[in-house]
């Protein structure tokens, strides 16, 4: 029984009280519906809602292998939105499919399906998204019309980094250097994940400071996922929106307290003053 | 002496009203909000409607700077705001702490539909003046708080209850006198650790029964 609100600084908001458009059963219904509005729908609201049932996760993995839903270029909108949902609800089953969707021939599914692997901790696709790297960066570069770069080089270097791959370590080094500060900060965040190097981790709060504020949040969002606990007082004076330095204040906060336990450490106190203030 | 404030403010304001672009407007905004005069009250006020949310930000400093004289005539203007301006003008409200704003406070909390606003109205639920308040009224005034706190407890957004936690840990240090409603917000912590999943807002809790 949920409905969807936007709220002015942050991307979306849910109350869970209202009347709902949907509910799990008409959900997983409409993913056979006629209508490819309702489909390309009921797949987002699965993920979005965290419907981790069985039956759900069935009727996504079969989405991933949609063919009726096509773009005008080509692209496979069910495909994406149904990839995206499946790293939301947890369930490995999902693993293969998503695998296979690292080959697709529409970028936006190959971004989504990286990004999934990388929330679903499963291992075996750590050769599926290496490959996505292969070319290094010789082959990262734009491409003319396009808005995006020949792979989802950053959703496969975070993925590789969450998967703590350390199989796939020179493969990520390069992009560290990489023209696009974007890239080199997911490599950043990787390399940090894989090696508990502390250099990578300063490079990002470096990254608080540069000019675009684009930037600044992409850093807010890489420090707060890898639970950068010496960012806290560079997160809390980063020029952008509270709601995102709480949201990377809270990643610091409970990957701190993940290691510490029950006792809270004078680092989570101070996190915790932080966030006190941003309110 | 006098006439060289009028004379600031005058040209500070002068800016603000002046500015061309979205970075003048936030420079004198935010040279204005510094300035920390009275006479800034109606322009800062006004910035706040401006859409604007670098600048609505320095205004929101400003205007809690200025403290207690800017009350009455944001609570004035509140029910002509459009969102937005609503939104800053509960925030600085909040940070002021003026025990008048309580209401607004309440319905913000309780029913606003930005997590933002509901999580600053929180927040300065906990942080009012209660020693403003004539006497008579302190106790009402300060249930009427912790019950909106209480409810608000249980807001759906994390940061949200975050908030929530913050504010009933501030009335926990000012209900001395009411060991019943002290207890009320320690079962409500209690139960709380047992029910509420996100690791953030349950450390929050134990931080506020560390030092309580």
């Amino acid at each position: 029984m949920q409905r969807v609100e936007f709220d002015q600084d942050s991307t979306s908001a849910v109350n869970p009280v209202d009347d709902s458009s949907l509910t799990v059963e008409q959900a997983i219904a409409n993913l056979h519906h006629q209508d490819k509005g309702l489909r390309y729908y009921a797949a987002w609201w699965l993920g979005r809602f965290r419907v981790r049932i069985p039956e759900a996760v069935t009727v996504l993995i079969e989405a991933l292998e949609d063919e009726a839903d096509r773009t005008s270029d080509d692209g496979y909108p069910l495909r994406r939105n149904a990839a995206r949902a499946l790293g939301k609800l947890g369930d490995t089953r999902a693993v293969p499919g998503l695998i296979a969707c690292l080959d697709c021939s529409d970028y936006y599914v190959r971004e989504a399906a990286a990004q999934s692997l990388g929330m679903l901790g499963d291992t075996t696709s750590i050769p599926g998204l290496m490959k996505l790297l292969a070319g290094g960066c010789a082959d990262a570069i734009p491409i003319p019309g396009l808005p995006h770069l020949a792979q989802p080089y950053d959703a496969a270097i975070e993925a590789l980094g969450a998967l703590d791959a350390r199989e796939a370590v020179s493969l990520i080094q390069p992009f560290l250097e990489h023209p696009m500060e974007l890239l080199q900060y997911a490599a950043c965040r990787s390399m940090y994940q894989i090696t508990q190097n502390p250099i990578y981790g300063d490079r990002l709060i470096q990254a608080l400071k540069n000019e675009k504020l684009q930037l600044r949040r992409a850093a807010l969002a890489d420090l707060g996922a890898i639970g950068y606990i010496k960012a806290a007082d560079a997160i809390a004076l980063t020029l952008a929106e509270n709601s995102l330095k709480l949201i990377s204040l809270k990643g610091l906060l409970e990957s701190e307290v993940k290691q510490t336990g029950d006792t809270l450490s004078a680092d989570a106190i101070r996190v915790m003053d932080l966030m006190d203030n941003l309110l | 002496m006098i006439a060289t404030t009028d004379l600031l403010a005058q040209k500070l304001i002068q800016a603000v009203e002046e500015a061309d672009s979205s970075l003048r407007l936030l420079t004198a905004v935010q040279n204005l909000a510094q300035a920390r005069i009275n006479a800034a009250i109606p322009t800062l006020i006004q910035v706040l409607g401006y859409n604007n949310p670098g600048a609505a930000v320095a205004a929101v400093d400003g205007l809690i700077l200025i403290g207690e004289p800017v009350v009455s005539p944001l609570l004035e203007k509140l029910d002509d705001y459009n969102y937005g301006a609503r939104a800053w003008a509960v925030r600085a409200l909040a940070g002021i702490g003026d025990p008048r704003g309580l209401n607004t406070l309440l319905v913000a909390a309780k029913t606003d539909f930005a997590m933002s606003v509901r999580r600053a109205a929180a927040k300065g639920l906990g942080n009012l003046h209660w020693h403003q308040l004539p006497p008579e009224q302190v106790e009402t005034s300060l249930l009427e708080a912790l019950e909106a706190l209480i409810q608000v407890s249980q807001d759906h957004e994390w940061i949200v209850r975050y908030a929530a936690v913050v504010g009933l840990a501030a009335l926990l240090n000012v209900t001395s006198t009411r060991p019943d409603w002290q207890a009320r917000i320690i079962a409500q912590f209690e139960q709380m650790l047992t029910t509420d999943d996100n690791l953030a807002v349950c450390s929050r809790i134990r931080l506020a029964q560390q030092s309580n």
